[in-house]
């Protein structure tokens, strides 16, 4: 408490022009920066996994498994800044049982449940439940326990009922696309609908959210399959991982055509609020938005993925660049969420003036809890991996 | 080119324009344009719906009325919480807008232009518009903050989960989170005074009567004549809140 009002008296002091005296603090903090950003990681992982499901893209195959466990793995987190952010935490369970209908934010519970129990964990199951079966009678004690659970006690691997099964997993992914879609978009919607604050209440909002997680979910699977492959010290399948570049390459363009749109029209239009956007876009987001979103997670990527279209380098050179892409994607998209949630409360509604954000290392709200809620799904992922390894299961090829 | 006319004749192109034309005539006048209250809904029901008026020619800047609010509704002291405030503007020769509210004006002002530079210079006291079409009460996700059916835009502290995203909603910038409580703190219109028949506090203290609160059900009340008689206007019009606090005297620099 004390060192709370502390931090806002530092904070008061560095108040350029005015700002409404509410508006000193800063609401929504890097736990909500982390939201976004793992919400999206989920949706783009998933949108990988259903491009080789759906889309029948077979060349896609290693990184099937690996997609679904990346989502499900983030997923299992995402509400966790959410909560932990919450004054009262302990009442987040209200959401869930009184929604309150016109809310954007009342949904999210639902939304979020549905992707996970309906989505997330159907697919898996249904994509794992014979390997279960048959890892259960190849295993001993604890584990074997445990895939007898996770299999819910099913026994049955007959072809018949792993053809069913890979018809409601086709289902279930079908079902996925559209829930993906839902929930990043709706992600934005929560931001985009705030028509109080020009900087998010735009239109476009949930549509740059949902292709922005594409393009994360996709550079963060893209990264992970690399370096588990290294770990592994097994060599890459360079096809699928140029295929993974290519539809990253192409998410990125809509991305950044999207992102473009929305700067062009805001600067074509330059309402009320612009003077105020264009001094904070120059001022205290010109680090963030321009070098870390724009030319370190956006251009340079672009550049590079859309070089590689037409030349080739030799493998081991092109694995490397791969592996930097997707660390500089992965960074960017996470300022593109800084820039959104911080820089969307530096300026006073009043747009007379900028507030300023501090984080310190420690606390609920500082570096060292974010990065324990960044690092938590990696630990959740390394679980996964060990306990449902994609490259154990025996292949099946998912035309139905 | 050959038209087919059996389909769309001019009959019934007359006959569709004058159901529309006729339609849109006859229920704009069952609807009367609301002049005064242009920003707002139609009073509800035949209670009380309250809304508030201050005119800025009246106000001196005392800053009494947010510091009555603290004292009155046990407001953090601290200067990052208000429920009420008072801002400075000076609009100095050059055209360049000052705003200032050093301690939301609990301590008074301090003119930082010197004379000659100011073109002019008024003051704005701030609070709860206590809007009709609240973002606040339609972002809760939980349906803790909500509005009364008198108008009053209230907050359940048992109930708010401290989400914060009223507090972004809020355009006038009129939310915080109480830092020791957790969930959200607004003006309540001193409801538990109106209860008893006294005003807000902030009202009662006012030395000038700048500030007018009343019934916009009642035809007689001051708060009606206050509108009649003054060209008032509210914050931020073209976000259509609903806000039922309006300004005599609202100079376009204020937001």
């Amino acid at each position: 408490m004390e060192d709370h009002l502390q931090n806002l008296y530092e904070v008061l002091s560095k108040v350029e022009g005015y700002v409404y005296p509410n508006e000193i603090e800063l609401n929504w903090s890097i736990l909500i920066v982390l939201y976004p950003y793992i919400t999206g990681l989920v949706a783009g992982a998933f949108i990988l996994a259903s491009l080789e499901r759906i889309f029948k893209l077979r060349i896609l195959k290693p990184t099937y498994g690996l997609a679904l466990l990346t989502a499900l793995a983030f997923m299992l987190v995402a509400t966790m800044p959410l909560i932990s952010h919450l004054g009262k935490p302990f009442r987040a369970y209200e959401i869930m049982i009184t929604p309150h209908l016109s809310s954007a934010m009342a949904i999210f519970g639902f939304v979020y449940l549905w992707y996970l129990m309906v989505v997330l964990l159907l697919e898996i199951w249904f994509d794992y439940r014979r390997d279960m079966v048959i890892w259960a009678n190849e295993t001993k004690g604890f584990k074997r326990f445990l895939y007898k659970v996770l299999s819910l006690w099913t026994t049955d691997i007959s072809p018949k009922a792993v053809a069913l099964d890979n018809k409601l997993g086709y289902i279930v992914t079908v079902i996925g696309i559209p829930s993906a879609f839902l929930l990043h978009g709706y992600v934005g919607f929560i931001f985009g609908s705030i028509k109080a604050n020009p900087w998010w209440s735009t239109v476009l909002m949930p549509v740059i959210f949902l292709f922005s997680a594409m393009v994360s979910g996709i550079a963060l699977v893209m990264l992970i399959y690399i370096l588990l492959t290294k770990i592994r010290k097994l060599s890459i399948d360079m096809a699928c991982l140029d295929m993974i570049a290519k539809y990253l390459f192409y998410f990125l363009i809509i991305d950044f055509a999207l992102e473009g749109l929305d700067q062009i029209h805001r600067i074509y239009e330059a309402e009320e609020s612009f003077e105020a956007l264009h001094k904070l876009v120059f001022g205290k987001l010109f680090f963030t938005l321009f070098f870390m979103q724009g030319l370190f997670g956006t251009i340079l990527p672009l550049l590079t993925l859309g070089t590689f279209q037409f030349y080739k380098p030799k493998e081991q050179i092109r694995k490397r660049i791969y592996l930097v892409v997707a660390s500089l994607i992965l960074v960017g998209i996470f300022f593109m969420r800084w820039n959104v949630v911080i820089g969307g409360q530096l300026f006073s509604k009043s747009f007379y003036g900028y507030t300023s954000f501090k984080i310190g290392l420690i606390g609920a709200e500082g570096y060292l809890m974010a990065s324990i809620w960044l690092i938590i799904p990696f630990i959740i992922l390394a679980f996964l991996l060990w306990l449902l390894p994609p490259w154990k299961k025996i292949e099946v090829d998912h035309e139905i | 080119m050959t038209q087919d006319k059996s389909k769309f004749s001019r009959r019934d192109f007359f006959k569709a324009g004058t159901i529309i034309v006729g339609g849109i005539t006859v229920t704009s006048a069952l609807a009367p344009f609301d002049g005064v209250l242009f920003a707002t809904e139609p009073p509800k029901g035949e209670g009380k719906w309250y809304g508030i008026g201050i005119d800025i020619n009246k106000c001196i800047g005392c800053g009494k009325c947010a510091n009555a609010c603290k004292l009155e509704n046990n407001v953090p002291k601290a200067p990052f919480y208000f429920r009420s405030w008072v801002e400075q503007y000076t609009i100095k020769n050059d055209g360049t807008i000052i705003v200032e509210s050093p301690n939301g004006g609990i301590d008074g002002f301090k003119q930082s232009v010197p004379d000659n530079e100011i073109f002019k210079s008024f003051f704005v006291p701030k609070m709860c518009n206590h809007c009709a079409k609240s973002p606040c009460v339609q972002v809760c996700p939980v349906g803790a903050t909500f509005e009364t059916p008198e108008g009053i835009v209230l907050v359940d502290e048992n109930y708010c989960i401290g989400c914060r995203y009223c507090v972004q909603a809020c355009p006038y910038g009129c939310r915080y989170i109480h830092p020791e409580k957790g969930t959200v703190d607004k003006c309540t219109l001193c409801i538990h005074r109106l209860k008893k028949g006294l005003q807000p506090a902030c009202f009662e203290i006012c030395p000038t009567e700048a500030r007018i609160f009343g019934d916009l059900n009642d035809p007689k009340s001051k708060l009606n004549y206050f509108l009649k008689n003054h060209t008032c206007m509210v914050i931020k019009p073209h976000l259509n809140t609903g806000s039922k606090l309006f300004y005599n005297a609202l100079s376009p620099e204020v937001r």
